[in-house]
């Protein structure tokens, strides 16, 4: 049993803390959601400077062969900073997709953009009406002359405006709801039949709809296996879910620090309002929320990097805990900053509303215990 | 017991209704019904509407333009304006400044500033809140020194709700600080918002809208025939303000008219989907969150109960606030949840103006504005008193701790 880093995963950790310490502060992240691009692509360069962008992919690809673990560190920072690069879009989505369908030639052409920063990906996973189900696939991708004809919507997709690569899962055999016959395919941006509508998401960062209307793709444009992207898609939510979570235990921690520190510091009645017993304790409720989740983050991230059996059932318990334990902290944190934690100016705002969506990023905490307890 | 209303208060609820069926402006029912952001002159249009009938202002007395009805129709009132979905009364004119000038005031006062008031000519904000003074609103800061006939005021306030759009503002400042309890000295003084020295500072909220204000007072020099009351008298008026603050904050009507919203909406689902209704786990949510809506409705009435019959609010009136709030939301999460990965869009401008259509939005038409409604909402639980204090007043005023 050992819950401690080892030298390269502490450097790692070091590299990216003194980076958001150092030079992600909290009023140019401000500015850059703000600008017409919603980040810096000056920022995002100096992330695959820095080897970031490399760390999950294999040494034979041109990675750095990192494993969950790795992510786990990695996101548990850009959740402190509130990174909002396209970092988890195009690497720990897109750039996962194509490491799990294990198509040389796909990889040839996108991995070496997606790591040296150049280039951008995303992955269309959901649909208007597919909630939660990975499975609900309604966009159709049907055989034609030259290839396949793909027509169908996809919802709230990280990145799609800006990104180089889109990553479309396509129902090329059965029913709305089959596990079998949805295939991955790759779509250069600028394809003719593809358009995006974008916009900003209320934690900002960018997503589009992505309409598909008799969108023509060579044969080649298959992604891995026909009829059996299902897979890959599971395995690239498996890190997604650890990713979006150790985020969120980032942010957890953040507005734990915040909010006592804030309450050692705000005076009303003569006394700074943590003296307060009945504050004190929530406070107290925060911190233990916040250590609980922590602790199931390293016992999925360890059962993902070993791939035990039980890896979805530890995903979903993490999974459960940050949606119930984030919106207490959340709510609190929000609650005990007064009206200036209900302000665009106070960063607790941001660090709330974040904390909020990963609730609702792939499976909810009532999606989630229910896959528990099945 | 008896849970039924009189002939007389059902035949009173139906003329309300048709009132509501025939004068509600289309425009804004509009409006309000696909969740457009209202204008000033939306909320005034409204409250003119009102007006015209005789019913802005069912809690003022007769003689200066309250409609007399008993506890039950104000009741079926307030009840029947949120199930109709029509805007919020803005309370600032009608609720705060306007009792505390017909209580304590003098007769130019009420001559000067209840018409206005009452007919929404004038649109009044508050001055309570300042920057070190929330919670502990008594330690505030705020000067006003008399120099001749004038008070000379310098101060920040801050939380000033629509302040951009006020012409008056009422606020408490300091006018001696000669005093042994910090309650004392403090005076409810009234200022037109054109007095040179007044300047606003937008605060932007968490929703990104403009809702909010500072309020900074430079040497403004206010006539003294614009103190209310007595100087040093403020703190006494000002509390008896927020009790009107209080009061319908429980917001039961509009809750009621939400929840059954969403469980319309809910039992939606686009081409290819399950409705979130269907799922046992959402029902169950939802119906946890009406069972509490439903005790609160009954908590409210029996307070409604006690004054129709002549006696005073019991002690369960107190939960009002608390529980009003934690229900709202409580509702507001399940709309963000509702709306699933469409509650991520953030797109006000789409929720700008009344033409641009519904198909231009993100998703199902109701949900890009969840997630900001629900961030926004927070507040309900920090303004008015936060409830925090709200369970300091109980312990001490009711539980004798």
């Amino acid at each position: 049993m050992d819950f401690s880093l080892n030298e390269d995963q502490a450097l790692l950790k070091d590299s990216l803390e003194r980076f958001i310490q150092g030079s992600y502060d909290f009023d140019t992240r401000r500015a850059n959601v703000a600008s017409e691009l919603g980040y810096s692509r000056e920022t995002y360069a100096q992330f695959a400077e820095l080897g970031w962008t490399a760390v999950p992919f294999s040494e034979a690809d041109g990675g750095l062969d990192g494993g969950p673990i790795e992510l786990m560190v990695m996101m548990e920072q850009f959740g402190r900073g509130l990174v909002i690069e396209p970092y988890f879009a195009s690497i720990v989505l897109a750039g996962a997709a194509l490491r799990h369908a294990g198509d040389d030639d796909a990889k040839a052409r996108w991995l070496a953009g997606l790591i040296d920063g150049s280039l951008t990906g995303a992955l269309a996973l959901q649909e208007p009406q597919s909630r939660f189900d990975l499975a609900n696939v309604r966009t159709r991708a049907e055989r034609s002359d030259e290839g396949w004809r793909l027509t169908g919507h996809k919802a709230v997709v990280l990145n799609a405006r800006d990104a180089d690569v889109i990553l479309v899962p396509a129902r090329t055999r059965g029913r709305d709801r089959d596990r079998d016959g949805i295939t991955l395919f790759a779509l250069a941006a600028g394809t003719p039949g593809m358009t995006t509508r974008a916009y900003p998401t209320v934690d900002g960062m960018q997503a589009a709809e992505v309409i598909l209307e008799d969108v023509q793709l060579p044969a080649d444009a298959v992604l891995g296996h026909e009829d059996g992207a299902l897979a890959v898609l599971e395995a690239v939510t498996r890190e997604a879910l650890l990713a979006v979570c150790a985020e969120a235990v980032g942010i957890m921690a953040v507005l734990v620090e915040k909010t006592v520190d804030y309450s050692k510091n705000r005076k009303q009645f003569g006394l700074p309002i943590g003296a307060f017993q009945a504050l004190q304790h929530r406070m107290v409720e925060m911190f233990m929320e916040h250590e609980q989740t922590r602790s199931l983050l390293y016992m999925a991230a360890m059962k993902l990097a070993a791939g035990a059996p039980d890896v979805d059932r530890a995903l979903s318990a993490l999974k459960y805990q940050v949606g119930r334990s984030g919106r207490r902290i959340g709510q609190e944190a929000v609650q005990l900053h007064g009206g200036m934690g209900v302000t665009h100016e106070l960063d607790v705002a941001h660090y709330f509303k974040r904390l909020t969506m990963i609730d609702l990023a792939y499976g909810n905490a009532d999606h989630h215990l229910s896959r528990f307890a099945a | 017991m008896d849970l039924n209303f009189s002939d007389a208060d059902l035949a009173f609820r139906e003329e309300v209704r048709e009132f509501l069926r025939n004068e509600y402006p289309a425009d804004i029912r509009e409006k309000m019904d696909r969740g457009i952001r209202l204008a000033r002159d939306d909320f005034m249009r409204w409250q003119q509407t009102l007006h015209a009938r005789g019913w802005a202002a069912p809690n003022w007395p007769v003689e200066h333009g309250g409609t007399g009805w008993s506890a039950t129709q104000k009741y079926i009132f307030t009840t029947e304006l949120a199930l109709a979905n029509t805007p919020t009364i803005m309370p600032f004119g009608l609720s705060m400044v306007g009792p505390v000038i017909y209580t304590y005031g003098n007769e130019e006062q009420k001559a000067r500033f209840l018409p206005d008031i009452l007919a929404s000519r004038a649109w009044w904000c508050q001055g309570y809140s300042e920057p070190g003074a929330g919670s502990d609103l008594a330690s505030l800061k705020t000067r006003a020194e008399r120099d001749g006939d004038h008070y000379v005021i310098n101060g920040t306030k801050t939380w000033t709700t629509l302040g951009q759009f006020a012409d008056w503002i009422f606020l408490l400042a300091r006018t001696s600080t000669d005093v042994s309890r910090k309650q004392e000295g403090i005076s409810f003084i009234l200022a037109d918002m054109r007095t040179p020295g007044i300047s606003l500072r937008p605060i932007i909220t968490i929703d990104g809208e403009h809702e909010v204000n500072e309020v900074h007072f430079e040497n403004v020099r206010v006539p003294v025939e614009n103190l209310v009351g007595e100087e040093g008298r403020g703190w006494t008026y000002g509390k008896v303000l927020l009790q009107h603050e209080r009061a319908g904050i429980a917001a039961v009507a509009r809750s009621k008219y939400r929840l059954d919203t969403l469980k319309r909406l809910a039992a939606e689902a686009p081409p290819g989907g399950t409705p979130l209704m269907d799922d046992p786990v959402f029902r169950r949510k939802v119906a946890a969150v009406e069972i509490e809506l439903l005790a609160l409705e009954y908590t409210d009435l029996r307070t409604l109960a006690a004054v129709a019959t002549g006696g005073a609010p019991g002690p369960e009136s107190s939960i009002l606030k608390i529980k009003g709030t934690e229900v709202q939301q409580a509702i507001d999460e399940l709309y963000v949840e509702a709306a699933g990965c469409y509650a991520f869009a953030f797109t006000p401008e789409l929720f700008a103006s009344p033409d641009i259509p519904d198909a231009t939005r993100i998703g199902p038409p109701w949900a890009a504005d969840t997630a900001p409604h629900y961030f926004n909402g927070r507040k309900v639980s920090i303004y008015g008193g936060t409830n925090e204090i709200q369970k300091n007043i109980i312990a001490k005023a009711v539980l004798g701790l």
